[in-house]
Order: C-alpha cells, then structure tokens, then sequence
C-alpha cells in the first residue's frame, strides 16, 4: 500500500504568498531605505522647456551651498560617461545622461547637484540658472513626420527614428515587400471594407515606487555594488559595467524590494549610470531618489501609437484582409528597447483570427515629449486594441453579435501551432472555448436584454467584448538583445534544506512562494524548507529578469530543470545507500523511499548530509555535492489567450461613463497559484480599463506634460472599478514542461477595446461608429448633445484621415 | 550669477520635537522644515513608511496622527509635536498581526507591497469610523490611496476579511 502523503501537493493551489509578513509589517527593504556611512544625496536640475539650446548654466549659488560635494552639468557629465547605450538595431540619435547642448523634452536633465542631504541637494539644484535659446516644438507625430516646425535630431529627417518598415504578407523579415499581390486581391474581393484611425494613447507608468538608485564604488577594491529600483538586476550590471569600463566580476547589481516596474522599470537609465560613475569619481556612495513631479517627466512613457485600420471582408462576416499603418510617437530619444516596442503591435496584427492576407507598416516618430519605452503589455494592447475595435465595428456594419463575428474567423483549435501572416508561432490555442466561457459566465443573452431594456428606458447602457491572444514567456535568444532565457541554481543544503537562486527578479510578481511551491513539490518537502533568493549578481549567478510575462515560463522552467538535475544527483546518492534502482525512488513527505517497499526509506536530510561526506563515493558518480545550475531557453514564445466582456453605463447629463460589469475568462495554461494569477489578472485589468476611460498623458503645444502630477493624471482608485469576475481555460503550451504561458500582461489586452466598444454601443443611437480613448466625460457629452468634438493636437478626428468610414 | 540667497543655515534653526511614536516617546532636533515622513524615516529609521508622491494624492505614507489617519509628506514633523504618532511597525502587538495585517496577508491584497503600509493604515481609520463597510464603502474609505499592482479588488477583500466578513 502506498504511503498515504502527509505533504500537501502546493502547485495548483492558493497558497498565501511568502513575501507579505516583512511587507505588511513595514520591514521590506527598498532602494530608499538603504543607508551607507558617509553617503551623499543627489538631485537633478531638469530642463522646463521641452526644446532649446542651453545658452548658460550657471552652477555658483549651487557650489556655494553648505552640504554641497559637487556640481556637474552635463558637459562635465560627458567627459567621464558615455553616451547612452540602446538595445535594439535601429539607428539612434547620440543621446547624453545629461543633455550637453541642446534639450530635446520638459523634464530632460541637464545638471547634477551631490550634497550631504537630500534636501540640501534640492535647494542647490534649485538654486542652479540655465539659459536657453528656444527652438521650436513639436508634440504632434503626424506633424512632426513633415519635418515641420523642427527637426529634433539633425541626422533624422522629418524626425524619422524609423522611417517605415512593411511586414506581413508577401514581406521578407529584412523588411522588404516581395509580393503585394495578396493584399491587394483581399481589397479587391472585398463586400465591405471598415477603414478607421485611431489612437492609442500615451500612459504614464506610474508604479508605486519611483525610481531610485544607490552606488557604492570601493575604491580599495576597484569594485561598485550598485542598488536600483529595476526589473532586470544583471542586464543592469552589465550596462553598467560596459558604461564605466569595468569587468562585469567588478560590478554587482542588486534589486532590493522593487515597488512596481510595469515595464518602465526595465529601461537603464542616464540616472543610474551617473550615480555609479560619480560614486567613482568622488570615492562616495550616493543615493538619488526620483520623486513623484519627476517621475512623470522623466521615467519612460508607453502606448502611443495611432492606427490606421482597413479592414476587408464579406458581408457573412468573413475577414479576408488586414491593413494597419501604424506611427509610433517615441519621444525625444531612443530609449533601450523604445524601438522595438512599436513592432510587437505588427506581430500580433493577425490576433485571434485567421486573416489571409496582412500588411502593416511601421514609422516611429521622434517628437519633444519623454521617451517611451515599455508598458504592460508593450506592443500588444495596442494591436489588440486596433484589431478588436475594427472587428467589433464589422459587427457593427453588418449587423452581427460581436461574438459570432469573432468566432467566424477564429484560428480553428486543430490548426496550432499555427503560423500568422505576421511570422508569429502560436503555440496551442482554443480561443472558442474561451468565447464560450466568457459567453457563459457573462450569460451574454441576458446582459444583450437588460441592455435592451435599459436603453428602451432611454438608459446609455452598452455592451463590449473583445478576445485577445498575446506573445509572452519571452525567448528564445533570436527574439531578445539580451538573450532569450532565465537561469536557475538549486542548492539541497547539508541539512537538507533548499535554497533556490532565479534570475528572474520579481517586483511584486510574488515568484518567491510560486517557485517554492514548485521546487517543494519536486523535492517532495515542506514549502519552508524552500528558500527562493533572486534579485542580486552576487548570489544569482546570471539572469535576464522580470517582464514580457515570463517570469513563470521562462524562469520557473530554468528552476524546474536545475531541480531535475539535483533530484537525479541524490536519486544515485540515495540509491547507493538503499541498495534500491533509482528508477525506483519515491521523494515524498521529507523522505526518499522505495516504491512498494514502505520499510526502506530514508530521512531526506540523511540523504543530504551523506551527499556532502560521501565515503564512499558511490559508483557511477564523479563529485560529492548536490547542486545544479540550469539555463531555459524556450524553443518559442507562448500565446496566452481569452475574452473581456464589459457592460457600461454613460451618464446622459454629464457623459459620465461607469463600468457595470467586467467579465474576464483567461488561459494562460497551467497555474502554480491561483491566487497570485487573479491578482495579476486584477492589477492588468485595472491598467487596461484606465487606459480606456480616465488615464491620458496630455502634453500641450508647448511641450508641457500638463497631466504632470496626480492631482491632474487619474490614477485609478478603488472607487473607478466594479467587481471583477474572472474565469479561465485551461490549454497548456507545448514550449516549457510546465505547460504555463505567462499571465502579467494579460488584463491590458482585453478590457480596454472591451470598454470602448461598450461605450459605442451605449451610444450607437448618436450614429458614432468609434471613439478615442481615453473615454472623457465631455467627449462623450459631445456625442449625445450633437456637437462636434473640439480639435486638440494629435487626436481626434481630421479632414482625410478617413475616420468613422465604411466604404 | 545666480540670484543672492540668504546664507542662513539649516542647523541654526533646529527645533526641538517630542512626540509619541508606536508606543515610545521620542525626543529630537528637527529643521522646521523637515516633513514627518522624513523624520519617522531618516531619523526614526521607521522606513515602513513610504513617499509615493510628495503631493498627498497617493496615500503610501499614511499613518496615524492621534488615531487618525493622516498623510506624512505633507505634515511637518513640528506639527506633531505632543501627538501620538502609528506608524505600520508598531501596528503589531505582542507578535500578532493587526487584524488588517492578518486580511492583506490572507487576501492576497498587495503585489509590490509599496503602498500597502499607507493602504493598511488608511484600513485601520476606516475601520475604526465603520466596523462593518460593506464593499462601496471600503471603496470610498480607501480612495485617498492608490495601488497599482492589486486592482483593488483583493484589496477590498483583505478589509472585509479583517472585518470578520470573509
């Protein structure tokens, strides 16, 4: 009889994270806690004009101030860092930490003030006086395309970063067009073409936490340890390293409790590189602390891109042709991965359907407003968005369910892995069952009548749906500049005790008790006897970090082979001492024993400590010991998938919308920890439905970012969301063993085109056919009371731009 | 040249504190200036408290001024002086978790944990006005703080579990 196990199984279960007793009990360890004898305080002077060349910079109030080290600008800054490296092959415009010369966005730096506090290093930064001559500015991407009224970066001609790049259909991968043929036939076979512009907006990250680094070089050793806020601790020490002309054995990067990244946190920044070399320069550890106002300037923006969406089908619903041009409005600079974000919305143009023919092209646009780079979902949200709200207006025309529309042209379940007109791979997918779900749980026929009595009553009231399929688990190495990977060491301790190293460094992604429960499970020992540690080069051997929604993907995996390798080592060490096969061995309960012969079992510890004093060393084995190292790099991406349903109500007074109801049926394959999903399922949901209705970074003629701070950027709080209801499907990926996709991103996709078309379908008696986010009460107003929206720079409709058409 | 500053120093002017803090009673020397956050953080080493926006918007550096929450980057430390001051450290007694500790924990109600002292503390005010808020209310009463890892949805449960709903 088998033994009866005493250990629960953890994976698949709601176990309560590892990480909350330091951090609801205020003993978590973030950047601006750290404290180092003699350290110094750093603070910016910012430029508050968006474009003009620094004339002066006069640093002297600044330099006489008691408490002050040191004064740089950004000419002094240049002569000991280099210029500001990118990780993507593009061209890229010389971009200085500090500006030199000229100021190309508000909020770029161009001096830098060390003091013994941080207020004193404010008042001298402060107390610095720069003078420009003014250039002109332009924030509007279509305009600045034209090379008019600037040009930002002499080198770039109509402020081209990239000036356009086909691909789909009949495109080569070097960005060449073989054969238009395709397109061009799906166009001229068309019943019905739906042709529209949007745009999705720039959003600020806005994570908890701003940024913030510590640099602590040691002279007498030749060695810095920097501390930073960041996603991605070793692609940090190895940029730094590279930056200061340092050997990356010199340099540790460590990322204490991290505050929320959302993919703005991945990016290295001029901040970080000019604390690590002025803490060389002066021998002194410094601190820098980005605060809120500098934040919304300063760290990466995302989204931004308009879509110009053709759309050609029949008039039974089938899609025959997809055509999106796309402009990216990237800011002022190329940030690391800035001009690749832009390209993942190409990737995902097929979505969930099976387009026959696809072209999309991509300009990316240099204008005076911060640098984007990436934000959750980074690439995705936007071709979900593009793609959905053209769908859910095919519907429209023709009269449809939304859902039937979809579910016509839907990638048929049999035909995975399946290859998009785009290139992508799609790992397994079955997006019906998922539409199923989501119809089911919604119980959609009801809704589409309380809808209808609701707007019988003279209600607003609309209902939105919106499937999304996503690429994450990010690798292999061909798909990443740093490397397509994670890494993994596993270390079974003399006592028999486990410590786990990931390089996969959370921030707030909880992987500390998910990879517990795993490397618990496959030991067959108690969840804490598990140590996970992560976020440090000097513990964790390598990594590339926490984003793109792989941590569990690409890092568990890495973490679940170097168990393996350990299991198999102590299988031999026990197998020598139980005179039993190792094929044979059961791990369970903190023993390792002998299938079918209860009695002859051993203490896990036991087998532990003899695999360290190993006399004598059994046959077969070379060394003592029980650790292993592992790299995974997935053979693909995996496509995490699912379908938003969202119902709203549009205040006809006031064009107040509210969300009702929010309905999310996810498959992001096997979960470890149900609890931990529904939370990152909630946090991008949250994203994704302020994206729709309140969060917009407005940024004026003149270059000012007038959403500056949260008194002006709606932040959602508690009170701008329903309850959510979440269901999921299950349809695990082929690519890793564990048969998980990835879930981080996954809430940004669906809701937000969910909400929209529920905002058109409340309002669909006003003949509108589309409307930009985000979904501002006077917009809406606008729209009921019959008068034509207000022109503002780079929104809303424009003579030609074929908005709101069906040809 | 930059503009004539008065050259008077920080130090010159320091005032002297006493207030309460989690129990102990503490007694320093402040610049006038000095923000209570920075006070419980640099001085007090009480780093629990987090700055998540210097513009009393964002709520991560709540805690309790006399029993009632308050916003410690925009308060001067002279402000509190004779007050006693919460903060998220001293919210467990005798090793046991507050009760709000306990739902967050229970919950699933925080991800990056950034905001969560601040987010605690407010739960502690709002359950101290209203015993029992139903889901709206713990809505309303934590609208002075922001997440953005959570959606507040586990939030909300975390309230109701601390309030013996859950």
């Amino acid at each position: 009889m088998p033994a009866t196990p005493v250990l629960p199984k953890l994976v698949g279960q709601r176990v309560k994270r590892r990480e909350d007793p330091r951090l609801i009990q205020g003993r978590g360890t973030y950047v601006d806690d750290l404290k180092i004898v003699g350290m110094q305080h750093m603070a910016f002077k910012r430029s508050d004009i968006a474009h003009g060349r620094i004339q002066s910079i006069d640093v002297s109030a600044a330099q006489a101030m008691e408490g002050v080290e040191a004064v740089f600008t950004g000419k002094q800054i240049a002569e000991f860092v280099a210029p500001m490296p990118i990780g993507t092959p593009f061209p890229s415009p010389d971009h200085r930490a500090l500006a030199t010369d000229v100021v190309r966005y508000a909020g770029e730096p161009v001096a830098l003030v060390v003091a013994s506090d941080r207020y004193i290093a404010r008042d001298a930064a402060d107390a610095i006086v720069v003078s420009y001559d003014p250039l002109p500015v332009v924030v509007d991407p279509e305009l600045a395309m034209t090379g008019k009224p600037t040009v930002i970066h002499e080198k770039f001609a109509n402020n081209l970063a990239v000036p356009l790049v086909p691909s789909g259909t009949g495109c080569t991968p070097d960005g060449s067009v073989r054969d238009d043929t395709a397109v061009d036939r799906a166009f001229a076979q068309a019943e019905l073409v739906i042709t529209q512009r949007m745009v999705n907006q720039r959003l600020v990250p806005n994570a908890m936490e701003p940024r913030g680094v510590v640099a602590h070089y040691e002279q007498g050793k030749d060695y810095l340890t920097i501390w930073s806020s960041t996603q991605n601790p070793h692609i940090l020490r190895s940029m730094i390293a590279g930056m200061l002309g340092m050997g990356e054995h010199q340099v540790r990067a460590v990322a204490p409790e991290v505050g929320g990244g959302f993919g703005a946190k991945i990016n290295i920044y001029g901040e970080e590189y000019v604390a690590a070399a002025v803490s060389k320069r002066l021998g002194m550890p410094v601190k820098w602390i980005e605060d809120r106002a500098e934040a919304f300037v300063a760290t990466t923006h995302g989204r931004d891109i308009i879509g110009y969406v053709e759309l050609a089908a029949k008039r039974d619903g089938t899609v025959l042709g997809l055509k999106m041009r796309l402009i990216a409005d990237i800011g002022a600079y190329n940030m690391l991965l800035t001009a690749a974000i832009p390209t993942l919305t190409m990737l995902m143009a097929s979505a969930t359907y099976d387009i026959p023919a696809i072209r999309t092209t991509l300009t990316e646009v240099f204008t005076n407003k911060t640098p984007t780079d990436a934000y959750r979902g980074a690439g995705r949200p936007e071709a979900t968005y593009f793609v959905e709200r053209a769908m859910d207006m095919l519907a429209r025309e023709l009269n449809m369910d939304p859902a039937d529309v979809r579910r016509k042209n839907f990638i048929k379940a049999d035909k995975f892995p399946f290859q998009t007109q785009m290139g992508a791979v799609y790992d397994s997918g079955d997006y019906a069952k998922a539409l199923d779900a989501a119809l089911l749980h919604s119980k959609w026929d009801e809704l589409k009548k309380e809808r209808d009595a609701a707007q019988a009553q003279g209600r607003l009231v609309g209902l939105g749906l919106s499937m999304y399929v996503e690429v994450c688990g990010i690798g292999p190495s061909a798909t990443l500049p740093t490397g397509g990977w994670e890494h993994a060491n596993i270390t079974v301790e003399r006592d028999g005790r486990i410590t786990a190293t990931t390089g996969a460094s959370p921030h707030g992604q909880g992987n500390e008790t998910t990879f517990a429960q795993m490397v618990a499970d496959q030991f067959g020992v108690a969840f804490d006897d598990v140590t996970v540690l992560h976020g440090d080069t000097a513990v964790v051997k390598q990594g590339i970090g926490t984003f793109g929604s792989r941590s569990q993907a690409v890092g568990g995996t890495a973490l679940h082979m170097a168990s393996t390798k350990v299991k198999k080592k102590m299988a031999a060490f026990a197998a020598s001492l139980l005179e039993a096969s190792e094929d044979d061995l059961v791990f369970e309960n903190g023993t390792i024993g002998v299938k079918g012969s209860p009695a002859a079992s051993l203490k896990f510890q036991a087998v532990a400590a003899f695999a360290y004093i190993p006399v004598p060393l059994p046959r077969g084995l070379d060394e003592p010991g029980l650790s292993a190292d592992a790299y995974f790099e997935p053979p693909n991406n995996t496509y995490p998938f699912g379908c938003h349903i969202s119902m709203l109500e549009i205040d006809r007074e006031t064009g107040e919308p509210t969300l009702l109801k929010l309905v999310a049926v996810d498959d992001a394959g096997h979960l470890i920890n149900p609890l931990i999903v529904e939370g990152q399922i909630h946090g991008g949901l949250a994203q994704g439905i302020g994206q729709a209705m309140i969060e917009e970074a407005v940024f004026n003629e003149d270059g000012q970012l007038v959403t500056g701070s949260f008194m002006d950027y709606a932040l959602p709080r508690a009170t701008d969301f329903p309850h959510f209801e979440l269901h999921s499907t299950v349809t695990p990926t082929p690519v890793n063993p564990l048969g998980a996709k990835g879930v981080g991103e996954a809430g940004t996709l669906g809701s937000t085109p969910s909400i929209v078309s529920a905002a058109v379908d409340a309002l669909s008696g006003f003949g509108v056919k589309h409307i930009d986010m985000m979904l501002r009460p006077e917009k809406l107003w606008r729209i009921i009371h019959g008068q034509a929206p207000r022109q503002s720079s780079g929104q809303g409709p424009r003579p030609g731009s074929g908005q709101g058409g069906v040809a | 040249m930059g503009p004539e500053r008065p050259r008077v120093r920080a130090r010159d002017m320091m005032t002297q504190l006493s207030i309460k803090v989690n129990g102990r009673l503490r007694k320093a020397q402040v610049e006038p200036r000095t923000l209570l956050v920075h006070f419980l953080r640099e001085q007090l080493n009480l780093t629990g408290t987090h700055v998540g926006c210097d513009t009393s918007q964002c709520g991560a550096c709540t805690v309790l001024v006399d029993g009632r929450s308050a916003k410690s980057c925009t308060m001067f430390a002279v402000q509190v002086d004779g007050s006693d001051v919460t903060t998220i450290e001293g919210l467990a007694k005798d090793g046991q978790l507050h009760p709000l500790q306990n739902g967050f924990w229970e919950e699933h109600g925080l991800q990056c944990g950034y905001c969560t002292p601040g987010m605690i503390m407010a739960g502690v005010n709002l359950l101290g006005e209203n015993p029992n808020p139903n889901e709206r209310e713990i809505r309303e009463g934590l609208s002075g703080n922001f997440c953005r890892c959570t959606g507040y949805q586990h939030i909300v449960n975390a309230v109701q579990n601390a309030a013996g709903r859950r």
